[in-house]
Parts: structure tokens; C-alpha cells; sequence
């Protein structure tokens, strides 16, 4: 199978605190998955398990604490950051902090085309830009002169991936690209990926809380829990028929736009953020209602339930089936 | 009928602008009349750029230029009055930040000041608000707050990048939700959260509500959101609320062509068919359409769209409609 990028037990670690009460997360701890051309691939999950720094790490805007990446059949090597990149772009969670607002939008575009070479004159510059631009649904019309706080959140983060555009790449690394955007617009962003996989053989990494979206399309997700992968298979294995108890809770908190499936009960958080990141065995057996002895102690095995990777004790019999 | 705690007349909102020495007017809030009622979450959902935000900045009176009110007031009911928020003073208006009215805006880190640990952004929130005998409580209150919100109070000696989106936001909510204002307004204030923390944002400022007896105002592209907590939705496009019902009438009978686009394009699980946005692109604020600002997108434009807006046709006691094609022949502006 051709893969076009492989992450390999990547891990990263953050130091928080204090010279005196200092600990150390594991941000990301071991985690592989790898992405097929052409495949729109999602890695979801709780808010600050690792989701954003694993993409960062992809990007090269951040170094791994071990673990390998392999992209185009290249291994990163830490100095040769600029081919190993090549072809891949990112949009990101915040269409605000994307850009600074004292800089015209459209100068954003310009320097990626200067960067990149992608045109000899102003005019084949303007006409490429505006060909991207209205993949997303604006024109270098809407653009040109204006400053990002003349943009709603909305219009920002079209704007970002029309920019991401820009070199054609064959991978799109998007943080979130559609949390700030309406539902239909959301659907043209989406649409647009799924365009860009089927038509021109783009892969696309989508970082999202929007299940929904997910489920419609991508090809297969990885669900994420305080630097685990807990769960990867197809959206149909994980979204519809969710082994792990963690993927069952994400499951029933969605949100549905349906006034008689209203959310029924309460749900607990978590009690800290750092305390689940420096828990012993499963990390979820603080929140879990299935858990049993074992998991308070021992890391679950990933294990192959009907077809998807789970990590879980309560699968332990499949681990030699 | 509760009482009306915030309305809106004949409001306009326009960010006037001087584009190399001409006059630039982008009519991001163009004539909205709203009445929110006591004790109630009035969702706002609308296409992104249709003007929620610098809806939201009036009614919280967080103004800046170019931005200004052109035309209709803001009133807020206070202690049995209606008080028009143009002729409060910049003090007044401080004070209200305090007792009356929250307003979380969009995009938690602008609040948050990068450069000073949580606790410090929280102390000095509590010294600009509160009077020095009650500090220490209000910090105890504040680290209690923070634990009702599923956060640790260690985080309190961190700096905003050190937390995860996630995290940040909730901070942020905490923070907004402490003085217990009578209305807070929530610009998408659980944006970028997972579901599971979502839920327990929405919990609480549903418990919040449900203590305080106050209203809330919600603007959140997270249609599931509206769903499931708020009592009555306006769908805002191009700088108007074209419709406002209860929630079950806006998902289950929306009578705006530009609702029924919105409510269709949400995906379902288990249903892969393609799904559509909205044909074709928004239209500027600066450079509005004339009559129907969705005439030219919408499938069912007639003549008299494109020449004339139309008013509220009141479809029912609790669901209105500004379209032609409902209720003809009763344009009248609907109260
Ligand atoms: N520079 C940093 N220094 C210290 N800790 C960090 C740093 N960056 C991230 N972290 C921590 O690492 C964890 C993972 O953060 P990350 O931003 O990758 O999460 P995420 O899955 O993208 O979250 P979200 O859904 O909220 O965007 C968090 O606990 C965060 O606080
Ligand atoms: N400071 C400003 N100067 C000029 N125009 C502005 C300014 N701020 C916003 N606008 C414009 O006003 C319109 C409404 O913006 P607003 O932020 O209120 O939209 P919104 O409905 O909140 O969008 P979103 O859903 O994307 O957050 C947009 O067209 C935007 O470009
Ligand atoms: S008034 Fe006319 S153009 Fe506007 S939404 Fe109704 S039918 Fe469509
Ligand atoms: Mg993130
Ligand atoms: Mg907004």
C-alpha cells in the first residue's frame, strides 16, 4: 500500500510549571498512523490531546521528543526541513491569529508566490491567486487593499485555505478549518477537500471537533484521548459502531441539530488536564464507566476489534485472536 | 409574556470607512429589531460575515470606530426602566460591564493577555471590578468557578500558550461568568472545544442561567448547540434578521429560503449523500443588493424581491418571517 505520510511512534513532552512544582506532559505519547494519497484522513478527539502539536510536528514547526516521520518515502532529517515539507500546506484553528492585522491580506499571498516562485509577472500573480480564491468562494477583487479586521472569522479562514492553494500541494494539514464557519460554508469546505481528493489526488489531514462533518467526508479517523490514539479505523467502524468507552462518550455528546434528541443527563470532566496526562495505565479509567482493576494500572493493548485499532481492556481477549 | 430585558428599534450598525478618500459603508447591522426576553437563551445563528458579531458589540455596548450606531437605539431594562445605551456615559457603561451585562467575544486569546499568567488577568479583571473588602472572596470564588468548569486551579499560574485552544476558551468563560451578570452574550463561546467539554461549557451556563434566573444570548455556528439549549432562534443574513421562531419551528418548518438552505446542510450520521451549501457567494455589505438581500441567491426570487425588502409577516404567535413569499399581501412590519 502506498502511504504518503507515515507517522511513526511519534512522542512529544512539554515541561509545565515552576522550577519548584515542575511536571513534565507527555503531549503526544507514541502515536502512529499514516495517511494514503488521496485520502482524507481525520484525527479527532478531546480539546488539548496532542491533535495540534502532532500537525505542528508534521509541518516541521516543531521538533518530536522521539519518533519518525516519513513523508514522500523521506525520512525528516532535523536540517532539511524545506523538501521535506515540500507539499504540504496547513490552515489553521485561529483565522485571527493567522494573520496580522497590520499587514494588507493580500500581501499573505504574494510572499507565498515570491517564495515559491509560482509566477513571473504581477499578472500571472493576481491571476493565480484569484483562480484559488475562487475555489473557496471570494475573487482578488474581494481581497485586494484590505486588512484581516475587514474580514469576518469566516471570510479569514477561506481566505487561509485559498492561500494554502497556492502551490498545490498534496497534502493539507487543516486545524479546524471549519470551527469558526457557518454549517453551509462548512459544507462547501469539506465539499471543496472532497473535490480536491477526488479531482486532483489531494490528501488532507482534518483536525475537527465537527463529528458530523467528519463522518460525511473522510475515509478513515483516528480518535484521540490525552496523547493516545484510542481508536482509528474507518469512519464507519468509529463513528457508527464506537468500541472504546472514551469514543462511546464523544459518540453520545454530539450535539445533535434535532430538538427531540436534546443531550440527557449530565456529563463529568475531567478533573484536571495534567493529572489524566500523568495518570498510570488507561487515562480515561478516572471518567470511564467501565473501568475495572487492571486498567488503573497497566497501559490497554491496541487490538484489532472488527477491523479497528482500540486500546482498551476491555478488548484484552482479541489481542491473540 | 416574561418581561423584555434588552430591545432593539429600528437598529442600524455601519462601519464607516475611508477607503483612499472615499466613503466606504459596510451596513453590518441594517435595521434589526429585537426583543429578548427575561430568563430566556435567545440562539443568533447566520451565514459567517453577516454581521453577529457587530450585532452582538452594540447590544454590549463595545463599540469602537469605524464602527457606530447610525440609526435605532439599544435599550436595556434596568431595575424596571428602559434605559437607551446611547446616553449612558463611558463609566456607566463600565459599571453595567459589572453588574448587568457579560460579554464573552469572539476569539478567546484577544482576551486573555499573552504575556501575564491566568491569575493575574483574573486579578486584575477583580481589582477593576470589585470593591477591596471582597477581593480575597472573589479570588476564592474565581479558583472555585474554575473547578465547576472542569479545570484545575493550577492553571491559574500559567500563561495563555501554555494551554491548549480548549483550554484557553474555557478560561475565558469562567472569567465572563464570575460577577453574575444578568445577560451574558456568548459570541461562539464553545467554538473549538470538543463535544464532551462543549457539553459540560453548555451545562454550565445553562446551569448559570437557571440559577440567576438571566438571559443569555448565544451566537454559535454549532447549529446542534442552538438545538439543544436555546428557547428561541433569529437567523440573521446580511445584516437582518430574516426570521425568528421558537427552536423547534426553526429546525422543524423554517420558512425562509435562506434558513431552510442552513437547516439542510446539516449533516446527519449514517448519510453520506451529498450535501449543498448555499448557491452562490454572499453579497457585500458594503455594496448590498437592492429589495431582498437574498434575491440573488435564492431559488424562488419573484419580481418584487428585487425591488423591495420585505417586513415581518408574523406566521405565528412565535414565529416571524421576512420574505415574499410568506404571508403575502401582510407586510407590515410584524411587532
Ligand atoms: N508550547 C507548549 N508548552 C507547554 N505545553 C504545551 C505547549 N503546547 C501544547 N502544550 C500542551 O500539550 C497538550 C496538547 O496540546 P495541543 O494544542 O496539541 O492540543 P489539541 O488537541 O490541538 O487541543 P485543541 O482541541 O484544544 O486544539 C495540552 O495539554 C497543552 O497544554
Ligand atoms: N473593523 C471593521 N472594519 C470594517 N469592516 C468590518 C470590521 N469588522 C467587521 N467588518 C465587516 O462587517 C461584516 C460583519 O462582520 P461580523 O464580524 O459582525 O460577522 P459575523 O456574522 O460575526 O461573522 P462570523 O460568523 O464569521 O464570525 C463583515 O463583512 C466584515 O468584513
Ligand atoms: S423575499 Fe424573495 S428573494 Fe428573498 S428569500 Fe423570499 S423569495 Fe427569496
Ligand atoms: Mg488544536
Ligand atoms: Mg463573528
Amino acid at each position: 500500500m502506498e502511504k504518503l505520510l507515515e507517522v511513526e511512534d511519534l512522542t512529544k513532552t512539554f515541561t509545565l510549571g515552576s522550577v519548584l512544582s515542575r511536571v513534565k506532559i507527555t503531549a503526544v505519547d507514541d502515536i502512529s498512523f499514516y495517511i494514503k494519497p488521496a485520502e482524507i484522513f481525520a484525527l479527532a478527539g478531546e480539546s488539548g490531546c496532542g491533535k495540534t502539536t502532532t500537525a505542528r510536528i508534521i509541518m516541521g514547526f516543531d521538533h518530536a521528543s522521539a519518533g519518525t516521520i516519513i513523508h514522500g518515502g523521506k525520512k525528516e532529517a532535523k536540517n532539511e526541513k524545506v523538501w521535506f515539507t515540500e507539499g504540504i500546506q496547513a490552515i489553521f484553528q485561529d483565522p485571527f491569529g493567522t494573520f496580522n492585522p497590520l499587514r494588507e491580506v493580500e500581501r499573505y499571498f504574494f510572499e507565498t508566490i515570491q517564495n515559491y516562485k509560482l509566477a513571473k509577472s504581477k499578472q500571472e500573480a493576481i491571476a493565480r491567486i484569484d483562480a484559488k480564491l475562487r475555489l473557496v468562494g471570494l475573487t482578488y477583487e474581494d481581497l485586494a487593499g484590505k486588512y484581516p479586521s475587514e474580514f469576518s472569522g469566516g471570510q479569514l479562514q477561506r481566505i487561509s485555505i485559498a492561500r494554502a492553494l497556492l502551490t498545490d500541494p498534496k497534502l493539507i494539514i487543516a486545524d479546524e478549518p471549519v470551527s469558526m464557519v457557518d454549517a453551509s460554508l462548512r459544507m462547501s469546505i469539506v465539499n471543496l477537500f472532497k473535490k480536491l481528493r477526488d479531482e486532483l489526488g489531494v490528501s488532507v489531514l482534518y483536525i475537527t471537533h465537527d463529528l458530523a462533518t467528519a463522518y460525511y467526508v473522510c475515509d478513515r479517523i483516528a480518535i484521540m484521548f490525552r496523547g493516545d490514539i484510542v481508536e482509528m479505523g474507518t469512519v464507519e467502524q468509529v463513528l457508527m459502531t464506537p468500541k472504546h468507552p472514551y469514543t462511546q462518550l464523544l459518540r453520545a455528546s454530539i450535539p445533535e441539530a434535532d430538538t427531540s434528541r436534546r443531550w440527557q443527563g449530565e456529563i463529568k470532566l475531567s478533573d484536571t488536564e495534567t493529572d489524566e496526562y500523568l495518570r498510570q495505565g488507561c487515562r480515561f479509567a478516572g471518567r470511564c464507566p467501565l473501568v475495572m482493576d487492571v486498567c488503573r494500572t497497566t497501559t490497554p493493548p491496541d487490538v484489532i476489534v472488527e477491523g479497528a485499532h482500540v486500546s482498551c481492556h476491555l478488548y484484552a481477549d482479541y489481542a491473540n485472536s | 409574556m416574561e418581561e423584555i430585558i434588552l430591545k432593539t428599534e429600528g437598529l442600524k450598525a455601519f462601519y464607516v470607512l475611508d477607503v483612499y478618500g472615499k466613503q466606504k459603508t459596510v451596513k453590518a447591522v441594517n435595521d434589526v429589531d429585537l426583543a429578548i426576553r427575561e430568563n430566556e437563551i435567545y440562539g443568533i445563528a447566520g451565514e459567517s460575515g453577516c454581521g453577529k458579531t457587530t450585532l452582538l458589540k452594540t447590544l454590549a455596548a463595545a463599540m469602537e470606530p469605524p464602527l457606530r450606531i447610525v440609526d435605532g437605539r439599544v435599550c436595556y431594562h434596568i431595575a424596571g426602566a428602559d434605559v437607551d445605551v446611547s446616553t449612558l456615559s463611558q463609566e456607566e457603561i463600565r459599571r453595567l460591564r459589572l453588574e448587568y451585562i457579560a460579554y464573552v467575544p469572539q476569539g478567546s486569546m484577544s482576551v486573555l493577555n499573552p504575556v501575564a499568567r491566568i491569575k493575574d488577568t483574573y486579578r486584575d479583571f477583580i481589582e477593576s471590578h470589585i470593591s477591596t473588602q471582597q477581593r480575597d472572596e472573589a479570588f476564592l470564588l474565581a479558583k472555585e468557578h474554575i473547578v465547576e468548569l472542569g479545570l484545575p486551579p493550577k492553571i491559574l499560574d500559567a500563561y495563555p500558550h501554555q494551554l491548549s485552544g480548549g483550554m484557553r476558551q474555557r478560561v475565558t468563560i469562567a472569567l465572563a461568568t464570575l460577577l453574575k451578570p444578568r445577560i451574558i452574550i456568548g459570541d461562539e463561546p464553545t467554538t473549538a472545544l470538543d463535544v464532551v467539554v462543549q457539553r459540560g461549557v453548555v451545562q454550565l451556563l445553562k446551569d448559570v442561567q437557571r440559577k440567576l434566573q438571566n438571559t443569555i444570548i448565544l451566537v454559535t455556528h454549532d447549529m446542534g448547540v442552538h438545538a439543544n439549549i436555546a428557547d428561541r432562534i433569529g437567523i440573521m443574513y446580511a445584516g437582518k434578521i430574516v426570521e425568528e421562531g421558537s427552536t423547534d419551528k426553526i429546525f422543524g418548518d423554517p420558512e425562509h429560503p435562506y434558513t431552510q438552505y442552513l437547516i439542510n446542510s446539516l449533516p446527519k450520521f449514517g448519510d453520506k449523500t451529498p450535501r449543498e451549501s448555499v448557491p452562490g457567494s454572499p453579497p457585500s455589505l458594503a455594496n448590498l443588493p437592492p429589495g431582498c438581500p437574498f434575491h440573488p441567491r435564492c431559488p424562488h426570487v419573484k419580481e418584487i424581491c428585487k425591488q423591495e425588502m420585505p417586513g415581518f409577516t408574523q406566521v405565528e404567535s412565535n414565529h416571524k418571517v421576512a420574505c415574499w413569499l410568506v404571508g403575502e399581501g401582510e407586510h407590515g412590519k410584524a411587532a
